[in-house]
């Protein structure tokens, strides 16, 4: 008996009893961890790799990772901010009623009456907003640090699918509130979706052939802006785009853990500043254990070949910062929340457009294009944009700058250069469509395939693109080519959304500032 | 089952298996199982695209005021289309801009469209871009008693004016 734990000791059965009774609550903490509580360095990396949560993270962590200039900690704010918009979504479905007119009144209830509606409706919008912000973001980091590069070329493609999503998610929510904001930008929208009847039309082919129809009416599930639609869209909105974008985030976490964390330089280890004291490298004591899967596992493991490894353990170093960001994340949503209200206009009226009619801000560049062609801008260059992003690390197989800010042939001097002759030539092209018109103003009865031929976006599309032909052959590097069209892109995206939010008023005239739009 | 090859060495689960049969078997159970799947959601896919269109009917009667001047647009409340009579001929145009679906408004001149900056003349025809076609002209047709008929689903040659 001597050796026993204490629990058993003698006694009468009832003194054990209540022995048991008062430890539950120690007890029952130890018994959360399978193996014991993690307070060494080896049991919390134990912890990591045994915690169902925990293990979607490697145990250990790169230093040149945990660097903030490394990501800006973008990926997770997009992610953080999917979780509040997960959390406060599922709350506002409490008291949101998906059907016309009474969506109104229920979002107004929200509003007014629900308690902490108002707070909870605006973190929700705010938290959308920051994540197309930080999907944008993020996805810029990774181009400029040119961290798309082998082995890391398809989880690329599925953040090409995860930016769509995101903006899908955000743009079935604008429709929700069926106010006079929500139900013209989706009109817009559904037009936009039918407008491959454009060139069908030009064509004369569209009541053999027409796609454009087709889409519009599968989104809508009926040929105008009504009950049909705000169910799809609600069902879309709360159901089929959240479960899809989960998919593609856990392919996307897998494949960032299985391609050997985040990309960074080869010669990674002169970079870092020695360690700080008290982290220690993996082989300061002989692996206790081989992998047993190991024989299934191909090509590289973790560790093989990688001696002065120069990695952390991920808990706590790693749960830190990102615990850090997602408070942050969490302390803006709050902050502009007590400040700006999330807009809510009129009931919805389809027999009175609004004037002027705005997309969410994210889709200004592109309204900003439609206005000129409705199929080119709404869906030719979107998809051309798309498409081209997606095939950069197909195209760029270099392999000088991985992992370094701007890295690559040209490096930053190319990448401001190329920002000015985008930003020049987006200036130019708006600046006489603005001021001059476009084709249908200097010849009225001009055939619209030469429209949809040549408009602001398509001329501004070949104007980038010859820029960066250029480029690949001055720096004699398709890295370089890369980083010009990306620089271009990014100032044609501002100059075009910062057009369409501030300087355009009724009609869609441009004006110097909102304070001059004639009154109504 | 009868002949099974019989392994020659210490067999090793790293030789690949020589039983082609479970092989065929297998490959036209999956390919089988896969087919069925696909087809079913291939058939499936079917279901989002409505049969009937859950709108409103677009049939609709109207008395015009008989204060109408000839050329002048009369919208009915709540719909969206222009009626115009011009002695006894009359002609319905919708007010849907061709561009992207805003409502555009009866003016002096024609139609001007809210969204985009697309005017029409009053005959429905593209004066500024970018719509890129002309405004429908409905059907209309006479209902007796001073009354019109019009169909919003209906489009009927641009011209096509009828005496009621
Ligand atoms: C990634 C994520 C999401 C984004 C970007 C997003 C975006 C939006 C936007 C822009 C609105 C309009 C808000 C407004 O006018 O106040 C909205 C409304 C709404 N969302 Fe989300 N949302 C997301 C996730 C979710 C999820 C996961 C749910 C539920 C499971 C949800 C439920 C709702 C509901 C019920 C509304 C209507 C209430 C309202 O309009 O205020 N959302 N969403
Ligand atoms: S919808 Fe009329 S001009 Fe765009």
């Amino acid at each position: 008996m001597s050796g026993l734990p204490t629990e058993t000791d003698g006694g009468p059965a009832l003194g054990r009893f209540a022995d048991n009774l008062k430890r539950i609550p120690r007890r029952f903490l130890e018994t959360m961890f399978r193996g014991g509580r993690p307070d060494s360095d080896r049991g919390r990396s134990n912890f990591v790799f045994q915690n169902v949560f925990l293990h979607l993270h490697s145990v250990r962590t790169h230093r040149w990772s945990l660097k903030w200039s490394t990501t800006w900690g973008l990926g997770m704010i997009t992610l953080g901010s999917f979780l509040v918009t997960v959390v406060t979504g599922v709350l506002l479905m409490f008291y949101y009623k998906p059907y016309p007119d009474v969506a109104y009144q229920s979002i107004k209830d929200i509003h007014f009456v629900v308690p902490t509606g108002h707070f909870l409706r605006n973190i929700h919008r705010w938290a959308a907003n920051i994540m197309v912000v930080g999907v944008l973001l993020h996805m810029a980091r990774v181009f400029f640090t040119a961290s798309y590069r082998k082995p890391r070329e398809f989880n690329w493609v599925i953040g090409m699918l995860l930016l769509p999503v995101t903006l899908g998610l955000s743009f079935t929510g604008y429709l929700l509130p069926w106010d006079q904001l929500a139900y013209w930008a989706i009109t817009i929208g559904a037009n936009i979706a039918q407008s491959p009847r454009e060139v069908t039309d030009a064509l004369g082919i569209t009541q053999q052939f027409d796609p454009g129809g087709l889409q519009k009416l599968i989104l809508l599930g009926s040929d105008e802006v009504g009950e049909e639609a705000l169910i799809r869209f609600y069902l879309l909105h709360v159901l089929i785009l959240p479960l899809v974008l989960c998919f593609l985030v856990a392919v996307h976490f897998w494949r960032v853990r299985k391609d050997g964390g985040l990309a960074r330089p080869a010669d990674v280890d002169v970079r870092l500043p020695p360690p700080e004291r008290r982290t220690f490298p993996v082989f300061t004591e002989a692996p206790a254990k081989t992998y047993s899967l190991a024989a299934v596992v191909k090509s590289r493991t973790p560790a093989v070949g990688n001696p002065p490894e120069n990695t952390v353990p991920s808990m706590p170093h790693l749960f830190y910062a990102e615990a850090a960001v997602f408070m942050l994340t969490i302390f803006l949503c709050v902050l502009l929340s007590l400040f700006i209200d999330a807009p809510l206009k009129e009931i919805a009226n389809p027999l009175v457009p609004e004037n002027p009619a705005k997309a969410p801000w994210y889709f200004l560049g592109l309204q900003e294009l439609v206005a000129h062609s409705a199929f080119m801008g709404g869906i030719g260059i979107p998809m051309i944009t798309l498409l081209g992003l997606a095939l950069i690390p197909y195209l760029d197989r270099e392999k000088a700058g991985t992992g370094l800010w701007f890295g690559g042939s040209g490096g930053g001097r190319l990448v401001a250069m190329s920002a000015a002759y985008g930003l020049a030539a987006v200036l130019v092209v708006e600046a006489v469509a603005i001021r001059f018109g476009w084709l249908q103003q200097w010849w009225p009865g001009c055939p619209q395939l030469l429209i949809i031929l040549l408009n602001p976006g398509t001329v501004l599309t070949v104007l980038y693109g010859i820029w960066s032909v250029w480029v690949v052959k001055r720096f004699d590097s398709t890295r370089a080519g890369a980083l010009g069209l990306f620089a271009c892109f990014m100032a044609g995206f501002i100059v075009l959304t910062v057009v369409g939010t501030w300087f355009r008023g009724p009609n869609w005239e441009f004006y110097w500032s909102p304070s001059q739009w004639p009154g109504h | 089952m009868s002949q099974e090859p019989k392994p020659s060495a210490t067999p090793s689960r790293l030789d690949p298996e020589l039983t082609a049969r479970r092989d065929f078997l297998g490959t036209a159970a999956t390919t089988l199982a896969c087919g069925t799947c696909g087809f079913a959601l291939l058939g499936s896919a079917r279901l989002p695209k409505v049969a009937v269109l859950p709108s409103a009917s677009k049939k609709f009667k109207v008395v015009l005021p008989p204060s109408l001047l000839p050329g002048q647009p009369f919208v009915p409340p709540g719909r969206s289309v222009a009626i115009f009579k011009d002695g006894d001929s009359v002609h319905a145009i919708s007010t849907i801009c061709t561009h992207l679906g805003c409502v555009v408004k009866p003016v002096e001149s024609g139609f001007d469209c809210p969204c985009h900056g697309s005017r029409f003349a009053a005959n429905g025809d593209v004066v500024r871009g970018p719509a890129p076609k002309a405004l429908a002209w409905l059907s209309v047709s006479s209902a007796g008693g001073g009354a019109v008929l019009v169909d919003e689903g209906k489009v009927v040659p641009a011209g096509t004016k009828v005496s009621v």
